[in-house]
């Protein structure tokens, strides 16, 4: 039966090519707009930790005076260093990591290769078993390391291809800044996004280079960036010198892998701030926050608004299609009268017109569906040609792709309905006597 | 036109005539909101910057190894710059308009006000008024004395020595009648911190924040008399005639190269480049949105192109019994045209409410404000102008209908 209707479906499609072409190219349109705008949003939403940003915590406690201060009022988005370096020591959590950004100067040992700038991340030891860092060559180092300020560097992948052509380069020496640095650890291809553990520098398509101790970065006055926000009397700081006590500039991550230890470490962040205050370093009452990966990504509105208007503009745009191919369903579905008055004389009930009308909108869903697709691949290689940051990342996965004609099939199911519906109310004997 | 005929046939398509108005009031809906968008980022594009834009050159460049004297290595710098044919003025800043990265303070009018007045940004460095091409509109710019450096004024600011701070500021003519509406400015005092006090020396006509994205604070800027040390953050602004740009950039890199060749360029540009650069999103949204809005008239002209040749076919036999009762073939040219005006301006009345709608979803989410009506009538004309460019076509193939076909077929 099936076959049989999808064989009429075909003949049918094919008498009216016109009109049939118009139908799938508004589907295609709306489809191809639709998911080019929803990979988007799916890549810049997605999850930059699979299996571990539910254990990743980004502990947030407020340091800051009195002005300012009102109730509900979120607490700043880092911590200042001597809070950062207390959390650190305090080790409650199963990992936790220090940390900031920067940028330095490599100096190549091959004379052919100008120095050049790469970014840093400056972190204390624990930043790779927590994120699950791959490792291509070698391994981190460890908490003995950060606290003897060790010259020792983490190297990413692409370092390593442009420095030692791909070889296995830990033992080797590396110039940064004008120090010389051992290379413990080569990682292998890793650039979560969006940049979850630090989104002053970028939200996506960013990665750092080398990684190396905070102790030593500051030890060695080397550059930061990033974001600084100070309070009372504290200076940003310049280069040779460090944000003031009264300045938010780093970001510390831990590790919780169940819900009491995240219970116990939010009571631990309370106690720490009401200590603090006994201390008279606090000001404000206790007001901390603890969130995972993802609620952290939510918090910052990590995806551009714009992405998420273009996916509104982009559904309005597959609506306004699927009301068109409904209408134009309807008057196809309706010359038919006679015909399908016809089919209903000799016997064939309304529920089977309707199936055989359904199958037809699918025929016109599956065709637009993969014009659609084509449209989206389109549509992506256009937003790949901007100079956006995500620009790069936006690319249909197989998920995606399976979305896109799920949507077209749905869709078009959908505003076939009403038109078959309509046409199976026909009274057959009215089609027969007017013919 | 007698329009009772059009409308009682329309009742016999009930369905259709529905579907048809429910397109073209989505599509007035999506477009009238997207003309708007389009306007507000066209908008924010055109933010004045207050400096000549044109004449203007941004480089950035990072040592590889420290200066021993950061202050000496930026006025070597300043000079060997100074030294270039047709460089007119070399400034040293800290941040640069629509350059992104900024430094802000939270301005206080009183140092014991418990909540701060507003954030405004603070750009340092000599020689930046006049460089810019920033107009003085009251007061006197900034003098070499006036300057403190950077780290001598960190140091001041964690003793409270107040002597090791600057004293002094420039504002803008937005952020001196924010502050002090309708009242002079020169001579008043505001405070960074409870130590920092900065007395306003001058007002300037307009200078915007680096990190420009809110109109409403984008001239929340004082210029505060502090110098920098060579650091990769700082900028080099260099004054030259338009025609000039290119060939003074590369002079300019030459001889900065020359005075170190290890250090690294990381940033040189025209302003033209840092105001495209800035306002790129805005640039691709308003051309995603004007493709939106093509498409969207596209596929509505497509559908009332599709169901007016339903409906003229179907109707056939009518419009040759018109023909034949002496109806002219302008006649029936009309009845398709009215037909459509009609369908067309129930759309867009519907539409236009649905646009409201829409404007209200996005106000709620996305910051943007109530949309004028002047945007309504923009929907509605170019949708009636898409419907009878459409419906042109079927109805001169209705109004082609011979007489003869009323006496066939029956």
């Amino acid at each position: 039966m099936f076959a049989y209707y999808l064989d009429l479906a075909l003949r049918s499609l094919r008498r009216n090519k016109a009109l049939t072409a118009l139908m799938v190219l508004a589907i295609a349109l709306g489809i191809g707009a639709s998911m080019t705008t929803l990979t988007v949003l799916h890549v810049l939403s997605g999850d930059p930790l699979p299996g571990r940003s539910g254990e990743i915590y980004y502990p947030q406690i407020d340091p800051q005076d009195l002005r300012g201060m009102y109730p509900g009022k979120e607490p700043p988005s880092q911590v200042t260093l001597i809070d950062g370096m207390n959390l650190l020591r305090a080790k409650r959590a199963d990992h936790q990591a220090l940390m900031t950004g920067g940028e330095v100067p490599i100096q190549p040992e091959q004379s052919a290769l100008d120095p050049f700038y790469v970014d840093a991340r400056y972190t204390t030891a624990d930043f790779f078993p927590m994120f699950g860092t791959p490792f291509l060559f070698g391994h981190g180092w460890n908490a003995a390391d950060d606290e003897a300020k060790a010259r020792e560097v983490v190297i990413s992948h692409n370092l390593n291809q442009k420095l030692f052509g791909g070889a296995n380069s830990v033992g080797r020496t590396l110039r940064l800044a004008g120090t010389a640095f051992q290379i413990v650890g080569v990682l292998d291809r890793w650039q979560p996004n969006p940049h979850f553990y630090d989104l002053n520098t970028g939200s996506y398509a960013y990665g750092e280079q080398v990684f190396l101790p905070l102790q030593t970065m500051m030890d060695l006055h080397l550059s930061r960036d990033g974001s600084n926000d100070c309070w009372g009397n504290g200076g940003g700081g310049t280069d040779t010198i460090l944000p003031a006590d009264t300045c938010v500039w780093l970001q510390f991550w831990v590790q919780l892998d169940n819900p009491l230890k995240v219970a116990a470490y939010k009571q631990f962040l309370i106690h720490y701030s009401e200590d603090q205050k006994a201390l008279g370093r606090f000001q404000r009452p206790p007001n901390v926050r603890l969130r995972n990966v993802m609620q952290w990504l939510d918090y910052n509105m990590v995806v551009p608004d714009d992405v998420r208007l273009q996916t509104w503009l982009a559904l309005g745009f597959l609506l306004v299609c699927l009301v068109n191919t409904m209408g134009l369903m309807l008057a196809k579905f309706m010359r038919r009268a006679g015909e399908l008055g016809v089919r209903r004389a000799l016997g064939a009930s309304r529920r089977a017109l309707f199936a055989q009308l359904l199958i037809e909108s699918g025929v016109v869903g599956l065709v637009g569906g993969f014009g659609g697709m084509l449209l989206a691949l389109l549509g992506l290689w256009l937003v790949r040609q901007r100079s956006s940051d995500y620009a790069a990342l936006a690319h249909l996965d197989f998920s995606m792709l399976l979305t896109t004609f799920v949507l077209a099939l749905c869709a078009t199911l959908l505003a076939g309905l009403l038109p078959a519906w309509r046409a199976c109310q026909i009274a057959p004997a009215l089609q027969l006597k007017s013919n | 036109m007698d329009i009772l005929p059009i409308l009682s046939t329309l009742r016999r398509h009930k369905l259709t005539a529905w579907l048809l108005i429910l397109e073209i009031a989505l599509t007035c809906a999506i477009v009238c909101n997207a003309v708007f968008l389009i306007s507000q980022r066209l908008q924010r594009m055109d933010m004045p910057s207050g400096v000549a834009e044109h004449e203007l050159l941004q480089i950035q460049v990072a040592d590889v190894l420290k200066p021993v004297n950061p202050y000496a290595r930026a006025q070597e710098d300043l000079a060997v710059l100074r030294q270039v044919p047709d460089v007119q003025s070399v400034a040293f800043s800290n941040q640069v308009p629509f350059g992104g990265s900024s430094s802000n303070g939270n301005v206080l009018l009183d140092p014991n006000q418990p909540q701060r007045t507003l954030n405004a940004t603070t750009y340092f460095g000599e020689n930046l008024v006049s460089t810019m091409g920033v107009q003085l509109v009251a007061g006197r710019d900034l003098r070499p004395d006036d300057f403190v450096d950077v780290e001598t004024a960190l140091k001041g600011l964690r003793t409270g020595d107040s002597k090791s701070l600057p004293h002094v500021t420039l504002i803008t003519r937005t952020l001196a009648g924010r502050l002090w509406p309708g009242q002079n400015p020169l001579g008043r005092l505001i405070y960074l911190t409870p130590t920092v006090g900065l007395r306003v020396v001058g007002v300037l006509a307009s200078l915007v924040r680096p990190n420009a994205y809110d109109a409403a604070t984008a001239q929340y800027t004082m210029v505060v008399p502090v110098r920098m040390g060579a650091d990769k953050s700082e900028s080099y602004i260099i004054r030259t005639r338009p025609q000039d740009r290119a060939r003074v950039l590369g002079a300019a890199l030459a001889v900065l190269k020359k005075a170190d060749p290890q250090r690294v360029v990381t940033t040189q540009r025209s302003f033209d480049e840092v105001r495209s650069r800035f306002f790129k999103d805005d640039r691709a949204m308003a051309g995603i949105l004007l493709g939106v809005i093509i498409a969207l008239m596209i596929v509505t002209a497509l559908g009332i192109v599709g169901l007016a040749s339903f409906w003229v076919q179907q109707r056939r036999r009518m419009i040759g019994v018109r023909r034949a009762l002496g109806a002219t073939r302008a006649d029936i040219l009309h009845y398709f045209q009215t037909e459509n005006f009609l369908l067309a301006t129930l759309g867009i009345a519907l539409g236009m409410a649905l646009a409201y709608g829409i404007n209200l979803f996005l106000m709620l989410h996305y910051e943007l404000p109530r949309l004028p009506a002047v945007y309504l009538p923009v929907g509605a004309v170019l949708l009636w102008l898409i419907g009878q460019l459409a419906v042109l076509g079927p109805a001169l193939r209705a109004a082609a209908v011979p007489p003869v076909v009323a006496t066939r077929s029956v």
